[in-house]
């Protein structure tokens, strides 16, 4: 008697235990539990980059030639299944116009090109690395590319309280996610290399979860009424820089464009 | 407020910018430092003694154990590096700091005359930029910043110092004017850093504010001008440069020494000197929680290509209000843009008066 009902409930166990995703069943993943920080949230501290070509361009797109002759192949465009989910971006009529000059004139207009910051999400797929430092009342986001910063407010939420290329962040965890509500943005930055862009009315939500103690899933709702007729998501994954001794380095590009912006300013050409 | 100009705002090593970005004006409210019950110490050597009515204050620690250096700090002072040379002590009596202070600030708030040549058209006082609007460290008494020598002032520079001070400036004269390339402009103006980020991080004119976040094994020092973070990896766990990598804020590793962060900073690429170093200067820091309010900043200079001995000075920083805002200096540089297009302007009018006056 007492056998059966051990084993009975040792098998309901078990059938508990495979519905909840301690032992993967055919068909399902197990919810990764990241390991905890001293204050016991997920632990995303550490130096992460993207693999993937939504700096050219977020949408779907084909290898194609680049924008300045002499530099060949360096500067072709690399394809890429792109991070846009479901179709094409969801333009307004007057907006996609725009869209389609700014890739015409993107050699001037590409706020890359100048060293400006990059603004969010574009911060996060730009292809260097990016280095999360977590505390408990707020999370700091370092991007190598211009040294740009992002101050995620996980303690206090208030409202921005001016436009920024960076956006104000407000974050919470849900459960395995790191929530990221984003506004006050300015219209000065691009999506990407292709034109892609958005007003001051931008809002971004983001949603980080850690795949694996080497990978986080990152997603990312856009919503732009004044550029978009709908919202749209994007999503991709961040890869865990795991070289020994892994650090960022400098990118203080602005020397590097000095000639590009002020040259025709100067008293004697070069 | 008087009107700075670019040459009176420039100082070696530190630079104020005349062009204030758009994104960057910090609305801060004018008010008081939260003051410390306790007064920094006098003789710099000796611990400061607890004020007998205050609660004991314990270190606090993050979760996962380091000394807790977090919060919004500013180094603000109106201590200057070096003793100035009339002032022979070391500590001045309060009421004494409060004169100086107080001559300070009216000359800060002093208006120029509107119709003169003097007038500005941006007031530091209006926009609430002046030292003595915001938070500043209030308890320091000392006639300068620096310890060691006792005497306030640097040490002697050498033979080589001198050298490369006297090559420096004449590499800025053959270059030419300031208004004929950006490149002869101060690194602060075009946007490259500010003296607030160094190291050694010094108070520069105004939005002398940081932000210290810390995770596990690294201390995170975010730099309001130029949006710079200082990311100190603790115990060697980032690769160290190697001698041919060379960067604006060096290669800053750190460790604990008890509660203070130790902070050693090599492979400075020398476009920033400070107060004239070499590229090879070495930055030792020590930042220590000293009460809610405080931190303590040391800092020690080697640089024997530069100096005869080592120095060290002493900045401390007091509590300041956040939030950081974004400093988008290069984004919004119009000023160089349009101080460049006026001296061209002014070159082609004098060009063209310089043509009349030949075909008359």
């Amino acid at each position: 008697m007492r056998t059966r009902f051990c084993t009975a409930t040792l098998l309901a166990a078990a059938a508990f235990g495979v519905a909840w995703g301690v032992m993967p069943v055919a068909g399902q993943t197990a919810a990764y539990r990241a390991p905890r920080t001293a204050d016991g949230k997920p632990n995303v501290n550490g130096i992460w980059q993207a693999l993937n070509e939504a700096n050219w361009d977020i949408e779907g797109h084909s290898a194609g030639p680049g924008r300045v002759v002499a530099l060949g192949a360096e500067d072709a465009v690399v394809p890429g299944l792109g991070i846009v989910e479901g179709g094409p971006l969801p333009y307004l009529p007057a907006a996609l116009a725009k869209k389609k000059a700014n890739f015409d004139k993107r050699l001037t207009l590409d706020p890359e090109i100048k060293c400006y910051l990059p603004g969010v999400p574009r911060a996060m797929y730009i292809p260097q690395p990016f280095q999360i430092v977590q505390s408990t009342k707020t999370i700091m986001m370092a991007f190598q590319y211009a040294g740009a910063v992002r101050t995620i407010y996980m303690d206090e939420h208030k409202e921005a309280p001016a436009d920024s290329w960076m956006g104000w962040s407000n974050g919470h965890w849900e459960g395995e996610t790191l929530v990221i509500d984003s506004t006050g943005f300015n219209d000065l930055s691009w999506f990407d290399r292709a034109g892609n862009f958005h007003s001051d009315t931008l809002h971004v939500v983001e949603r980080i979860t850690p795949a694996d103690p080497d990978h986080l899933t990152w997603e990312a709702t856009i919503e732009d009424k004044a550029v978009y007729s709908r919202p749209w998501k994007m999503s991709m994954t961040l890869y865990r820089r795991k070289e020994k001794g892994a650090r960022l380095l400098e990118f203080r590009c602005v020397e590097f464009v000095e000639d590009l912006i002020y040259g025709h300013l100067r008293k004697v050409q070069k | 407020m008087k009107h700075r100009t670019l040459a009176a705002l420039s100082q070696s090593g530190g630079v104020l910018v005349v062009a204030i970005a758009v994104t960057a004006l910090a609305a801060r409210v004018a008010g008081q430092a939260p003051s410390s019950a306790k007064p920094l110490p006098a003789a710099p050597a000796k611990a400061a003694p607890a004020a007998p009515a205050a609660k004991k204050w314990t270190l606090p620690r993050t979760p996962d154990g380091q000394p807790d250096l977090q919060g919004y700090w500013t180094n603000s002072t109106y201590v200057p590096l070096e003793r100035p040379d009339k002032v022979t002590k070391a500590t001045y009596t309060p009421e004494e700091f409060a004169a100086v202070i107080k001559e300070a600030a009216s000359r800060e708030a002093e208006q120029t005359e509107p119709g003169t040549v003097a007038d500005v058209h941006y007031d530091f006082t209006q926009f609430g930029l002046d030292k003595s609007q915001s938070a500043f460290v209030k308890n320091d008494l000392r006639t300068s910043l620096i310890v060691d020598p006792p005497n306030g002032k640097m040490p002697p520079v050498t033979p080589e110092g001198q050298k490369r001070a006297a090559d420096r400036a004449a590499e800025r004269r053959r270059m030419g004017a300031t208004t004929d390339a950006v490149q002869n402009m101060p690194i602060g103006t075009r946007c490259l850093i500010m003296a607030g980020s160094g190291p050694p991080m010094m108070n520069a004119g105004y939005n002398n504010n940081y932000e210290i976040v810390q995770g596990p094994g690294y201390v995170m020092i975010l730099v309001e001008m130029i949006h710079d973070v200082r990311i100190i990896p603790i115990d060697n766990r980032a690769a160290a440069l190697p001698e041919n990598m060379r960067q604006w804020m060096g290669d800053s590793r750190g460790h604990w020494e008890g509660d203070t962060l130790v902070i050693e900073t090599t492979n400075l690429n020398g476009k920033n000197p400070f107060r004239g170093s070499s590229e090879n200067m070495r930055v030792t820091e020590r930042i220590a929680r000293v009460d809610a309010d405080t931190l303590s900043y040391k800092f020690t200079i080697t640089d024997p290509a530069t100096w005869t001995a080592p120095w060290t000075a002493e900045a401390p920083m007091t509590k300041s209000v956040g939030p950081i805002f974004e400093h988008a200096c290069h984004e919004g540089n119009y000023g160089v843009t349009n101080t460049l297009a006026g001296a061209r302007l002014e070159d082609r009018k004098a060009a063209e008066g310089a043509a009349k006056k030949t075909s008359n």
